[in-house]
């Protein structure tokens, strides 16, 4: 089966002046995969994600999203290109002046033809979606917890049903329990939606419980990517330090305990 | 039978065609002509069914195909319920209690104020006794960032003024045949009140948001509960040094203020009215008494505590997150200029008073 690619990375080079984070950067996304990007502190996890999502332009590179060459074409396109993703940021990245409810109908309100009755409505739907009681949709995210937060800002990441969601770090700083129904939420949400998850973490657990495919980012590429299994069998030292580490072990056996 | 697709972009198009389903009777709706579907329309089939249900009547999705009744399944479980809302107005008694409040919390944030001057006073007494505790690195740090710094632009300041008073005072004295009693204009003026007050102005502009920023910035990273827990004194490390540096400065500034408006007078006063720096000179110091320059002086230690004492207790308000720091930092200068303006104020009326 050929499998539809709706991110390419061809060659990417990212560098902070004369520190090189990325240099001959590939790295193919598939149409609705969930993708774990892991790698130590300093591998540029969140840089290439911001690249992607058109944050950071690379230093040199091609990046395809749908099939679109996504550093080369005209403003139109690359709104075109950005209505159809969305991101969630590590802490939410919230409007703080803003509520809940009007945090998630900001990307609607780039839409024509959308009244403010259906955005109010649909703001809501995407908010129950995400996890988050009705009565949360009046706070402002300095009212909420962190765990809230994320998933306020998953809330408006999902608002336009993007066929591609980043998540930077969804389970950093939340409580076990919040983590694992955090990954539940993402891989129900890929399922039903059809989503394209792309999603930065350190997280072992989210990993077992949510990826279909591993990228590890190490020597400043893509050095493998695969199953979770492919991963396991991997000789790489590092590599095999993080799947194979105490933490790592602990993340294995939950995963079989739960199945 | 529902064509096409049915997504966040074409919903307002497909509401009309939706609209004649929700009054039919019993309704099957032919889903297989259906290309696309995203949450939003999903949304709008399950609304559409659950109004249909709601008459009684039978609704059924034929043909779908089972990735839309995943979806359609999946918007169904969340459909949002909203919860009863109380709708209160605002009555009498809700306005009276909000001014009860308003009162009461003005009256803490008094309370507080003192209790953070008498801190400071508190910890001064301590360091006094136990000058070794005493972080001498510190006060010169903040001499030089609310001192030194600060000289450029009360020197501007304090110029100007003089050139204003000047100019102001020679326009009308001139009618008078009266120029030479501009040289009192400005000495009276600038040296009892515009001189000290301007520059506690531009101080607690300055300086009361730099501290609030800087303590306030400290409370919400933690830090101030890391220096409580390692047993250092936020007071003796934060606020004692910064308040000190305020007084030892605030007056240096007020004389600095005074004397380039006495120049900027002086120098306008020969331009405009031909009084010469020397008979400028002889009047200033026959005519002026020493008096208004100590009622000047006697006011800077009050307001450098006003606004020291102001822009830590803000620091000390900031919460856990970024808005608070701006709020304070903000309020903070707005409370330490109305404040100062207050107790030149009630200075006046106590000289007035006196008879000084």
């Amino acid at each position: 089966m050929v499998r539809d690619v709706v991110i390419a990375l061809r060659e990417l080079r990212n560098q902070f002046g004369a520190t090189v984070v990325h240099d001959n950067l590939d790295l193919d996304v598939y149409r609705g995969e969930v993708l774990g990007v892991v790698g130590g502190s300093g591998t540029g996890k969140s840089v290439l994600l911001r690249c992607i999502a058109g944050l950071r332009p690379p230093q040199g590179g091609r990046i395809e999203i749908f099939g679109k060459d996504a550093l080369n074409c005209s403003e139109a396109e690359r709104r075109a290109i950005d209505q159809r993703m969305g991101v969630m940021f590590q802490d939410g990245a919230l409007f703080s002046s803003l509520t809940v409810r009007e945090n998630v109908e900001v990307p609607m309100r780039t839409l024509q033809g959308l009244d403010a009755g259906m955005r109010r409505e649909l703001a809501d739907l995407k908010i129950s979606m995400s996890g988050l009681p009705y009565a949360a949709g009046d706070k402002y995210p300095s009212e909420l917890s962190g765990g809230m937060r994320k998933r306020a800002g998953l809330a408006r990441a999902l608002a336009l049903d993007p066929e591609i969601v980043f998540l930077d770090e969804p389970t950093a700083g939340l409580d076990p329990i919040g983590a694992s129904a955090f990954d539940e939420l993402i891989r129900a949400l890929s399922e039903t939606l059809g989503l394209t998850v792309f999603l930065v973490t350190h997280d072992l657990d989210t990993l077992h419980a949510t990826c279909d495919r591993i990228a590890v980012l190490a020597e400043k590429r893509v050095l493998y990517t695969g199953t979770m299994a492919d991963m396991l069998t991997i000789e790489h030292p590092w590599v095999h330090e993080y799947f194979h580490g105490p933490r790592a072990r602990a993340a294995v056996e939950t995963q079989e305990r739960t199945g | 039978m529902v064509t096409g697709a049915l997504n966040v972009r074409n919903l307002q198009e497909a509401t009309p065609q939706l609209r004649q389903i929700e009054d039919a009777g019993d309704t099957q709706l032919d889903m297989s002509q259906l290309e696309a579907l995203d949450t939003a329309g999903a949304y709008m089939l399950q609304k559409l069914r659950l109004k249909v249900e709601a008459r009684g009547a039978e609704f059924q999705f034929v043909n779908l195909k089972p990735d839309h009744e995943a979806l359609i399944e999946r918007v169904a479980l969340a459909m949002p319920r909203p919860d009863p809302v109380s709708t209160s107005r605002l009555s009498v008694t809700d306005l009276l209690e909000r001014l009860g409040r308003g009162v009461a919390g003005a009256g803490m944030f008094l309370v507080e104020l003192i209790a953070m001057l008498g801190l400071f006073l508190a910890r001064l007494a301590y360091l006094l006794r136990h000058p070794s505790e005493f972080r001498m690195t510190a006060l010169v740090h903040h001499c030089d960032q609310v001192g030194w710094k600060a000289v450029p632009i009360v020197a501007l300041m304090g110029f100007l003024i003089g050139v204003v008073l000047a100019f102001q005072g020679s326009v009308q004295l001139r009618q008078f045949g009266a120029e030479i009693f501009v040289v009192d204009l400005i000495a009276i003026s600038i040296l009892r009140e515009l001189g000290i007050l301007l520059t506690a102005i531009i101080v607690a502009g300055r300086t009361a948001s730099s501290f609030t920023a800087a303590i306030g910035s400290m409370k919400m990273r933690e830090e101030i509960d890391a220096m409580r827990t390692l047993a250092i004194d936020p007071a003796t490390a934060l606020f004692v040094p910064r308040i000190l540096a305020l007084l030892i400065t605030l007056p240096i500034l007020g004389a600095i203020a005074n004397v380039m408006g006495l120049f900027g007078g002086a120098m306008m006063a020969w331009i405009e009215l031909g009084i010469s720096p020397g008979m400028f000179m002889t009047r200033l110091l026959e005519d002026t008494s020493l008096d208004h320059v100590i009622v000047g002086f006697v006011k800077a230690p009050v307001f450098a505590m006003i606004i020291g004492v102001i822009g830590c207790h803000a620091g000390m308000q900031v919460g856990g997150n970024a808005e608070s720091l701006g709020a304070q930092t903000s309020a903070a200068v707005v409370r330490a200029i109305f404040m100062v303006i207050v107790a030149d104020a009630l200075f006046s009326v106590f000289f007035a008073i006196m008879g000084i």
